[in-house]
């Protein structure tokens, strides 16, 4: 592929990408919302975040079937745990990679 | 900002505060993206793409997952039309973060927003949701978020493209530093029973789509759902109150 084709290929896929993060917040930002949808986008970031998380923690991603007690999982309670209790998002990182390390080691 | 005649404090003012709060809440995010900005950038070397092409994705598209994508159906062969359709697709759900983050940006100049848009992405999304909702929090700081989220992606995706094979992807847990993070921010959101049942629906109904139809539409069609159900519940509470 020359240069042309990759900036035409990446920049239609910047395009795309671009829009729909920008025209919500684009007109929305200068509208007054109804009460309504500022409730209901209130709870958009915990349904994003878990269903994220879904597919990591409870399925095999490369047979796309359901696995239940895969490492990532009994890694998350202890990490949930921390986060719980320390409320601190850099420690709670640094506590679940070192996990995850570890379980690396003790499961092979 | 001080007035002029505001007695000065003993301790000078840090330069730029809402820099260094932007680095303090970005450093998780930047972290995580290494190892997958490396390992982006290695299996897109083998596809044969040059580095100077990988660059480009990364300034141009700053969209992990679409990235990807991107590189494995460069390698199958695929259309330029059908790689875009795809990722129209696959980042549709920024559409939804968008939204929710226009309530804390209203009023704000609109250029701002078009620069501020280009930075959202899941990651940072989640970081600067969760301090806007904690207060003191602003526009600079979240765009400062984005900014040194999109500068790790960038360098780690080249570095991965130049250096190729020689990278041992997965070291000490890396992996898992952005699952680790996103479990983090998810309790952070969790303020009260209801956010609580949005988070459980989310996640029966995500597993169950994600296993039933292919693709990544779960990502939207959980949150929306849930979101919803969220809100019913919140307004059946209300009623009964």
């Amino acid at each position: 592929m020359t240069f042309t084709d990759y900036l035409f290929l990446f920049g239609g896929m910047g395009l795309v990408t671009y829009i729909p993060r920008w025209l919500p917040l684009y007109y929305l930002a200068h509208r007054k919302m109804p009460q309504w949808l500022i409730d209901w986008l209130s709870l958009i970031p915990v349904a994003i975040l878990t269903a994220l998380l879904a597919p990591i923690l409870f399925t095999d991603q490369s047979a796309r079937s359901l696995e239940i007690g895969k490492p990532e999982l009994l890694v998350a309670i202890p990490t949930l745990i921390f986060a719980l209790k320390t409320k601190s998002l850099g420690g709670t990182v640094l506590v679940g990679m070192g996990l995850y390390w570890l379980t690396g080691f003790l499961l092979t | 900002m001080d007035t002029p005649d505001t007695p000065h404090s003993p301790i000078p003012p840090t330069p730029l505060p809402w820099f260094r709060d932007g680095i303090l809440a970005a450093w998780p995010i930047c972290f995580g993206y290494i190892p997958i900005g490396l390992a982006l950038g290695v299996l897109a070397s083998q596809a044969g793409i040059p580095a100077w092409a990988v660059t480009m994705m990364s300034v141009l598209v700053f969209a992990g997952s679409a990235q990807f994508i991107c590189v494995a159906m460069l390698a199958a062969g695929a259309s330029a039309g059908s790689i875009i359709f795809t990722t129209l697709a696959v980042n549709l759900r920024h559409f939804l973060m968008s939204s929710s983050l226009a309530v804390h940006l209203s009023g704000v100049r609109r250029l701002f927003l078009s620069f501020f848009a280009y930075g959202i992405t899941d990651e940072s999304f989640a970081v600067n949701m969760t301090r806007f909702r904690e207060g003191n929090w602003g526009r600079w700081q979240a765009i400062t978020v984005n900014q040194l989220a999109n500068l790790a992606w960038i360098t780690s995706t080249t570095c991965g493209a130049l250096l190729g094979q020689f990278i041992p992807v997965g070291a000490f847990g890396t992996d898992y530093a952005l699952t680790a993070m996103f479990l983090a921010l998810l309790i952070f959101q969790l303020h009260d029973i209801i956010y609580i049942f949005t988070g459980l629906a989310s996640l029966c109904i995500a597993v169950l789509w994600y296993l039933f139809i292919p693709g990544d539409s779960y990502i939207i069609g959980a949150s929306v759902s849930a979101a919803t159900i969220g809100y019913f519940l919140k307004r059946y509470r209300e009623k009964r109150r």
